[in-house]
C-alpha cells in the first residue's frame, strides 16, 4: 500500500494540532451561503476522535441554549479552515458518550492541570 | 464476415495499485481505485484493407528479452520497441491515427469520462451457492436444521426427472475476466501516470487492468 502514499499524504492535513476526547476546541469552519463563504466558529468539547487515515473524525458536543449539539467533522475536511485547542480537559476515557446524560455542573471536565515532568 | 468498427475507442493497459479516498471539488470523500496506466506502446495498427477491421494493437510491461520467443522478438522489432509482456487490441475506428511505437500514458483518458475496467477477478476458491450466486439460504430458525447455507430445491421430481442445465450451484468463483462498466474517471496524474477511478476495480492490488472507453451510455 506504500505505492500511493504521496497521494495519500495529499488528502490529508499536517497542521492539525494534537487534540483528544476531552479538550474544548474552536472549530473554524467554512460556510459557503450563496455566492460568498465566511468562517464560523463551532466550540465544545470533543467527546470522540473516530477511525484512522483520511477518514478519521471527531465530535464536538456543545449546549447551545439548554439543546446538545452534536457536530461530527472529518478532521482532513478541506471545510474546517483550523482548529484551536483552548483547554485540555482531564478525563480518563477515550469517549465521553456519558457527557450526554450530565448537564449543568456535572457536564463540566475538569482541565488538566500540567504535573512537574515525573518529579 | 466484415465488422467495422464505428465507434473510436480509447484503451490503456495499467497495474491496479490499490484503493483510496481523496476528497473532490464539494469537499465530499470519493472512494478510488488507483490504477498506474501505461506507459503503452503501439506496436500494431490494424486496417479494414489489410486486417479486415480497423484496431490499434497496444503492449504493456516489462519483460526479459530472453524469454521473448523469436516470432514475437519479430513482432516488436518490426514496431521499434523493445518486447512487452501484454498484448491486447482496441477495435476503433480512428486506428489510422496511431503511429508504430507510439507511446500513450494516463493522458489518454480525461477527468469524467466514463470508462470499462477489465480484469481477472480475485479467485474465492469452491464457494456454496449463497457467496457465488447471492442465493439467501435458510432461515436460521423456525426448525430450519443444518441447512442454514444450502441452495434449497434444484428443481422437480418425475417432471422433468433430471436437473436443468445450468442451474445454479456451488463451485469454483472467481479468478475469471470480468468487466465492470461505466465507471468514472476521477483524476487523471498525467506525470505519475495514475488514473483515479470512483469505485472498486476487480481484481488484486498489482493485477493487469484494461481501462476502455465506456461501451455503453451517451
Amino acid at each position: 500500500m506504500q505505492r500511493f502514499d504521496e497521494l495519500d499524504h495529499a488528502s490529508l492535513k499536517s497542521d492539525i494540532p494534537a487534540f483528544r476526547a476531552g479538550d474544548t476546541v474552536n472549530v473554524h469552519v467554512k460556510v459557503v451561503e450563496g455566492t460568498r463563504s465566511r468562517i464560523q466558529v463551532f466550540k465544545g468539547v470533543v467527546i470522540r476522535r473516530h477511525g484512522g487515515g483520511v477518514g478519521e473524525t471527531f465530535t464536538v458536543r456543545k449546549v447551545s441554549f439548554g439543546v446538545g449539539v452534536e457536530r461530527t467533522f472529518p478532521l482532513h475536511t478541506p471545510i474546517i479552515d483550523h482548529i484551536e485547542v483552548v483547554t485540555r480537559g482531564d478525563v480518563r476515557r477515550a469517549k465521553l458518550y456519558y457527557l450526554r446524560d450530565l448537564r449543568g455542573k456535572a457536564a463540566k471536565i475538569k482541565e488538566k492541570r500540567d504535573t512537574p515532568a515525573n518529579a | 464476415m466484415t465488422t467495422t468498427a464505428t465507434k473510436t475507442q480509447k484503451g490503456l493497459l495499467g497495474t491496479k495499485l490499490g484503493m483510496t479516498q481523496v476528497w473532490d471539488e464539494n469537499n465530499r470523500l470519493v472512494p478510488v481505485t488507483v490504477i498506474q496506466a501505461g506507459p503503452n506502446v503501439v506496436t500494431q495498427v490494424r486496417a479494414a484493407e489489410t486486417d479486415g477491421y480497423a484496431a490499434v494493437q497496444l503492449g504493456f510491461g516489462a519483460i526479459d528479452p530472453r524469454k521473448v520467443n523469436k516470432p514475437m522478438a519479430g513482432h516488436f522489432e518490426k514496431a521499434g520497441v523493445t518486447p512487452r509482456r501484454f498484448l491486447i487490441e482496441i477495435r476503433t475506428a480512428d486506428a489510422g491515427e496511431y503511429s508504430l511505437g507510439q507511446e500513450l500514458g494516463a493522458d489518454t483518458f480525461e477527468p469524467g469520462q466514463p470508462v470499462d475496467i477489465s480484469a481477472t477477478t480475485k479467485g474465492k476458491g469452491f464457494a456454496g451457492v449463497m457467496k457465488r450466486h447471492g442465493f439467501h439460504g435458510v432461515s436460521s430458525s423456525h426448525g430450519a436444521h443444518k441447512n442454514h447455507r444450502k441452495p434449497g430445491s434444484i428443481g422437480g421430481c418425475a417432471t422433468p426427472g433430471r436437473v436443468f442445465k445450468g442451474m445454479r450451484m456451488a463451485g469454483r468463483m472467481g479468478g475469471v475476466r470480468h468487466t465492470t462498466q461505466n465507471l468514472t474517471i476521477h483524476a487523471v496524474d498525467a506525470d505519475k501516470g495514475l488514473l483515479l477511478v470512483k469505485g472498486a476495480v476487480p481484481g488484486p492490488r498489482g493485477a493487469v487492468v484494461l481501462v476502455r472507453s465506456a461501451a455503453k451510455g451517451a
